[in-house]
């Protein structure tokens, strides 16, 4: 497996949201804006690439039958120094996105990369995955927040672009998640398609 | 690549200790450098929501007028349920403000299991007439546009406009014959935050009985 394949598995070809479907729990919950779904992406970045580091790392020594458990120990510690440092330093963040960034520890896909690559890869390859896989789940996040956003109060990161209009109020509640996901998710697999075919 | 290890018990009661120790020293460490920062983040909002409810400002968010006070007096108070240690559930603050010793108004803290989302808390400022001043949301699950209008919708000259107002009579939405304007779609919103404003009154009364009896 080679380093280009690996950006591109994480980025678009196997890409967590649109193409694996995992993580659709803090996926729905956290895009009510676009600023929540970049730095809930991002967060799991951290612990991805972490997580994947410290795995490869020790998967030699760790014997197969308490894989799980050491992987759950492993992130979990890197999900609560995220925690604890956004606690600390961006307070207003952790107020909108508090539980779940804690939640990040049973976020299938952390441990999905970790169970999948990280445990069978060297670590050079394990951090690029981490790091993709997250970017890829980033982009994915962001985006959704930003249509979600953008339809449901008329923001862009904040920013109103349609003066004093509520917008539709449902886009940034469950039902506008569901609908944007699944719209968005159809749309991205046709270009995707479309591009492997030509 | 290195032999995977063995899974025999010893090798998994080695792994699994050593990372679980070497995971609790990790985070031991990062505790010690953020808990003082994570206590002061905490202490801040309590300040600023304080002087946020003693505090009028006009839709520019100049500051209008204040009450401005040196020194605060905090009372806690126990709300909630008692368990069967007899200890209560849930317990606010009433904090009251002095200006060189002469009360000058308070903000309390007041809670509401019953919001439409669940538990409300808010702060309301109160002048020393026991009018109230402003308020702030301190906790809030209701809905996004339209139960999370009430932070704007009670404020000085938005519809549902209740500062200036005294809760010593109950506060009431419309529908319940009372004088206050619902948040539009959000009855049961107002209705629990208008709960927390009679609330905090009764709280308000209870903190500066203790502090005369002191």
């Amino acid at each position: 497996m080679n380093t280009k394949d690996i950006i591109k598995n994480g980025l678009i070809k196997e890409n967590p949201t649109w193409v694996l479907i995992l993580g659709m729990c803090p996926t729905l919950a956290t895009t009510t804006s676009a600023i929540n779904g970049l730095s809930m992406g991002l967060a799991t970045t951290f612990v991805l690439m972490m997580s994947n580091i410290v795995i490869s790392l020790l998967k030699s020594v760790i014997p197969d039958k308490v894989r799980i458990p050491a992987f759950i120990v492993i992130i979990a510690t890197f999900v609560t120094m995220v925690e604890m440092v956004m606690k600390a330093y961006l307070p207003g963040l952790y107020d909108s996105l508090g539980l779940f960034i804690s939640l990040i520890v049973v976020n299938c896909i952390v441990l999905g990369r970790a169970e999948a690559f990280a445990s069978k890869n060297s670590v050079g390859h394990s951090f690029l995955d981490g790091l993709f896989m997250g970017l890829g789940f980033t982009w994915a996040l962001t985006l959704l927040g930003i249509v979600r956003e953008l339809l449901g109060t008329g923001c862009f990161f904040g920013h109103s672009l349609i003066g004093g209009a509520d917008g539709m109020l449902m886009m940034i509640l469950p039902p506008g998640g569901f609908l944007a996901l699944g719209l968005l998710m159809a749309l991205i697999n046709h270009l995707r398609k479309k591009s492997v075919k030509s | 690549m290195a032999k995977k290890a063995q899974s025999t018990l010893l090798n998994m009661l080695l792994a699994l200790t050593a990372i679980a120790l070497v995971a609790a020293a990790a985070l031991a460490a990062l505790n010690g450098v953020t808990k003082d920062s994570i206590a002061q983040v905490e202490k801040n909002k309590v300040q600023t929501a304080i002087t946020d409810v003693l505090r009028q400002v006009d839709g520019q968010g100049n500051v209008v007028c204040e009450i401005k006070f040196d020194n605060t007096k905090d009372t806690v108070i126990y709300i909630g349920e008692k368990n069967d240690k007899g200890k209560y559930s849930d317990s606010v603050v009433c904090h009251l403000a002095y200006a060189q010793e002469q009360y000058a108004g308070a903000a309390v803290e007041a809670a509401d299991p019953n919001g439409f989302g669940g538990y409300f808390k808010v702060m309301v400022g109160f002048d020393a007439d026991n009018n109230i001043y402003g308020y702030s949301i301190l906790k809030t699950s209701e809905t996004p546009g339209l139960g999370a209008k009430a932070d704007q919708w009670f404020q000085k000259s938005s519809k549902g406009d209740i500062i200036g107002k005294s809760p010593s009579t109950e506060l009431k939405v419309k529908k319940d014959k009372g004088d206050v304007d619902a948040i539009t779609g959000s009855t049961i919103t107002s209705r629990a935050f208008l709960r927390c404003v009679n609330k905090a009154y009764a709280n308000l009364q209870t903190a500066l009985n203790s502090q005369s009896n002191q």
